[in-house]
């Protein structure tokens, strides 16, 4: 088995996408954990579609894929997160209607660039193959932001998750915050889609965020468990990927389900 | 000495006014009931005076020393969403927050305040439990120590009674007296419990979009709209 791990990581290619795939999964997992509990989920799913549209778009007209894509998923997430805020449009709703559509103007724009020769299943349900040195130094960037605003921030984001309107009241500015998650949010995602694929990324947001909620029930217990989850069904789902030639990206779904099952069960029996 | 005061505020929302031309004071030591039907802007006074909401016209002065960081605030109980994964003194402690500015993390005065306003409201054995696994009063309780803990001289409270049982109504009502009789805690508060109202408060603000009445609680309960809403 140690012998197994340890040729893994001779090849260059899987050393990157695991250090991408885990820097992404911890950044994603801090984010997750505010995201699922301002009950703003949807907005990472809805941000990978909009990057999915992106990416096919610049693509089609031959721009660099990163570069086109970063920024219109940024647009994309600030307004996201401006629906969600106003209740009086149908967030979810609004959301679904972005996402189907940012998907068919993606596959529109490859049908007419004509015979691109990307696989359309390497975009929906990731490939290792698709991490870039770029990508590596990205999500380098993208995790140490995260993880030095998390710690910065800690206090003011968890008294802005748990009641927005109370920490505005007493004079802190709350939207600024808002903006500095959705922001790296959108880096993160579109980081994270080479591997996870469209479909999937969304599952590193929500999962650990969930699943340490079964068992946990205060706000730093609760964030350092989904940080050590992430990593943990990262690491796992490239091993077993690589064991049993599995596609690495649904085996880590397929590893998050697992640990979220245990958990609830873990959960439920506590309680009892 | 006052401490805030509505010159001619009026808020609208979606260009229909929830309240128009609204005027009154706040002194230190006042106990100010925000009564009315519902629907009559009595919400919208408070969160006006919070700045949660714009104003349309007319202005909100906190006269100083008094800033927007001296005011604590409890809202209604079903906007707080309890299910969250936060212990009671993670919850209590957030009540700091607005006093670090940009500084991040809470220092051993904060830690110090937050044991305190538990200790007052009786809740420090359940420190460490979790804030979702509490009853409807103990949540309750919990909210209203990290009011008092984040602002020691005015207390705002949005229906604090709301959804909860009558003898713990009558606790949150004995515990905000206390405060304000012996910490010379400033309260406003909206209430649907007239009687309550009439019972505590030295001031009364009856609204229906516009001012009906405001003025002391004895000249309160011998007015017409007073006579009336009580009778109702």
């Amino acid at each position: 088995m140690i012998d197994f791990i340890v040729q893994m990581f001779s090849y260059g290619f899987i050393r990157r996408a695991i250090l991408v795939g885990v820097l992404v999964a911890l950044s994603a997992a801090l984010l997750g954990v505010c995201l699922v509990l301002k009950r703003y989920s949807m907005i990472g799913d809805g941000l990978s579609h909009v990057g999915f549209g992106a990416m096919a778009i610049a693509l089609a007209l031959n721009f660099t894929p990163l570069y086109f894509s970063i920024p219109v998923v940024i647009i994309a997430a600030f307004f996201l997160l401006k629906i969600s805020e106003n209740s009086s449009v149908k967030g979810d709703a609004a959301i679904a209607i972005i996402s189907s559509s940012a998907i068919a103007i993606g596959m529109i724009a490859i049908s007419l660039s004509g015979g691109t020769d990307i696989d359309i299943n390497d975009f929906m349900f990731g490939s290792i193959l698709l991490v870039t040195d770029t990508d590596l130094y990205i999500s380098i960037g993208v995790s140490v932001a995260v993880i030095v605003m998390f710690i910065l921030l800690y206090n003011k984001i968890m008294a802005a998750t748990f009641d927005e309107d109370f920490v505005r009241a007493t004079g802190t500015n709350v939207k600024a915050y808002n903006m500095l998650v959705a922001l790296l949010t959108a880096i993160m995602v579109v980081v994270g889609m080479r591997i996870m694929g469209t479909l999937l990324i969304s599952s590193l947001i929500i999962f650990p965020a969930l699943t340490s909620m079964r068992v946990f029930k205060s706000f730093k217990k609760v964030v350092v468990c989904a940080a050590v989850v992430s990593v943990f069904c990262v690491l796992a789902g490239f091993v077993a990927a690589h064991l049993f030639a599995l596609p690495p990206g649904s085996t880590i779904v397929v590893a998050n389900l697992a640990v979220f099952l245990v958990f609830s069960v873990t959960g439920r029996l506590v309680k009892a | 000495m006052p401490l805030v005061a509505f010159e001619n505020v009026s808020i609208s929302y979606d260009g229909v006014y929830a309240v128009h031309d609204v005027n009154f004071t706040v002194e230190a030591g006042d106990y100010l009931c925000i009564v009315g039907e519902n629907g009559a802007g009595k919400s919208t006074v408070i969160k006006g005076l919070l700045s949660l909401v714009p104003l349309k016209s007319g202005k909100i002065h906190l006269i100083p020393p008094m800033t927007r960081r001296d005011i604590g605030y409890l809202p209604q109980y079903k906007n707080v969403r309890n299910d969250f994964p936060a212990s009671v003194y993670e919850v209590v402690l957030s009540g700091r927050l607005s006093k670090r500015g940009i500084f991040p993390f809470y220092r051993k005065k904060d830690k110090q305040a937050a044991l305190e306003s538990m200790r007052q409201l009786n809740i420090l054995d359940l420190k460490d439990k979790p804030y979702c696994d509490l009853s409807g009063g103990q949540q309750q309780r919990t909210l209203l120590a990290r009011a008092i803990c984040s602002a020691g001289k005015l207390l705002v409270l949005d229906e604090p009674v709301a959804g909860l049982d009558p003898k713990v109504t009558q606790e949150m009502y004995d515990i905000v007296k206390r405060l304000n009789q012996q910490q010379g805690v400033a309260i406003v508060m909206v209430s649907h419990d007239i009687h309550a109202a009439v019972l505590y408060a030295n001031k009364i603000l009856h609204m229906d979009q516009t001012v009906q009445f405001f003025g002391s609680r004895d000249d309160y309960v011998n007015s017409a709209p007073g006579r009336a809403f009580l009778k109702g």
